[in-house]
């Protein structure tokens, strides 16, 4: 049976980890809403984007001798981009991306692919470190610090690119955490290189031509624009995956936090209550005592 | 011609502007060219320039973007832009030393940030035209 002063001690330190955990979820809370409003806000550039590109790629027919758009011509080698946290504390944020990409990593493995990962997040890294070892070709910490920038999805973008020049890979794609709600968030791969126009066929056939019918003008030539506007898509594609997945990540880091709040409480009520027993119990131990030793005289 | 024309500036952090103008007027790659109404449609590329945006005939905002591109049709003119600042909120002095900052660099010798460094440089000369060209 533990002393009162153990007791006593357990109380106060479960308190105060508790105070931690309620602030981190005030602090997650608001940050949550920021990353929200910021996601919010960066809906309409690629929206916009992927209209003009729609056009685009309807217009050239799918026949561009553009790389990222038509691709290698094989799928020989398999780059996962995942975006994981840099801080830990957010529930099964992490554990479910990870499951996500084990499971496609096997299914890609058995079908004779080549993959390579790289990975965004520290979290991530130390994960991937443990299991594929062998496969992670790159990883870049700490790209969301304070919050995710245009900037470093550019330099995820500028990587990507560069490898994909280099004929490292022949289809990339990002998986992250999409946003859902505060309380859920959903696993999602999204396939990136060759770029894949969200609607092929009915939709890029109604926004190839303009509201009135006529056919865009391209200045100067579609494939110039092409070559200009896909890698650039590539960053938006990647800011949004970033975006997403913070604002999931503040949404787990909330919830995970709220939870560690309550059992601390239940923690600390049962403690309490064991204490007060305890208390009472070497109380009435002492009255025995007392009274036994008065009996005896 | 009394028609106007949605304008929208979209940067990838937010939708800068958005509203009915009577004339835009866009630094495409390839020359300058002016939007009203009923604009043939057109997708270009945009290059480091001023975008000037007219409502009646007089000047209400001119936008220094650092490139990007732009959509037009009939009603509305889309321009994206990865950075877009108001000239009159451009600060000489900052611009300057910005660039005397990257020619260091660019002089110090770095053979693969050459090609981004050149073009940082650019967009910043670009800044200074934008603020020393009168408008239109």
């Amino acid at each position: 049976m533990p002393s009162l002063k153990d007791l006593r001690t357990r109380i106060t330190n479960v308190k105060s980890t508790q105070r931690i955990t309620s602030a981190m979820k005030m602090v997650a809370a608001a940050k949550l809403r920021r990353a929200q409003d910021q996601a919010t806000a960066a809906r309409p550039y690629a929206e916009r984007m992927e209209r003009m590109l729609g056009s685009l790629a309807a217009a050239t027919g799918g026949s561009s001798n553009v790389p990222l758009l038509a691709g290698t011509g094989k799928d020989d080698t398999h780059l996962l981009v995942f975006v994981s946290t840099d801080r830990g504390l957010c529930g099964g944020f992490n554990i479910n991306l990870m499951r996500n990409v084990r499971l496609q990593v096997q299914k890609l493995v058995n079908d004779g692919k080549t993959v390579k990962l790289f990975c965004v997040g520290r979290k991530g890294i130390s994960l991937v470190k443990r299991e594929f070892p062998s496969m992670l070709v790159v990883e870049m910490p700490e790209v969301c610090k304070p919050s995710p920038s245009y900037e470093g999805a550019t330099e995820i973008a500028q990587r990507i690119a560069e490898m994909y020049e280099e004929g490292e890979f022949d289809v990339c794609t990002v998986v992250y955490n999409k946003f859902v709600s505060a309380l859920t968030q959903e696993v999602t791969p999204q396939q990136v290189i060759p770029f894949a126009p969200p609607e092929p066929e009915e939709g890029a056939e109604e926004e190839a031509t303009p509201d009135d019918g006529a056919p865009y003008e391209y200045e100067p030539s579609q494939e110039d624009i092409l070559s200009d506007l896909l890698p650039r898509n590539l960053s938006v594609q990647v800011f949004r995956a970033l975006l997403e997945s913070f604002a999931s990540e503040q949404g787990a880091r909330m919830t995970a936090m709220d939870n560690a709040t309550r059992n601390a409480g239940d923690m600390i009520n049962k403690l309490t209550l064991n204490y007060n027993r305890t208390r009472q119990a070497f109380i009435t131990k002492e009255l025995i005592e007392i009274i036994s030793g008065a009996e005896a005289l | 011609m009394t028609d106007k024309v949605n304008f929208e500036l979209v940067s990838p952090e937010s939708l800068l502007v958005s509203e009915e103008v009577d004339m835009v007027i866009v630094p495409g790659t390839e020359g300058d060219f002016g939007i009203l109404g009923g604009h043939a449609p057109v997708i270009s590329t945009v290059r480091a320039g001023t975008i000037t945006v007219y409502q009646g005939t007089a000047i209400s905002t001119r936008i220094f973007v650092a490139g990007g591109f732009a959509e037009v049709t009939a009603e509305r003119c889309t321009v994206l832009s990865e950075e877009a600042v108001p000239v009159d909120d451009i600060d000489r002095a900052d611009v300057e030393a910005q660039i005397s900052g990257l020619r260091r660099q660019l002089s110090a010798g770095d053979e693969d940030d050459e090609a981004a460094l050149t073009a940082q440089i650019a967009v910043a000369e670009a800044k200074l035209t934008a603020i020393d060209s009168p408008a239109y």
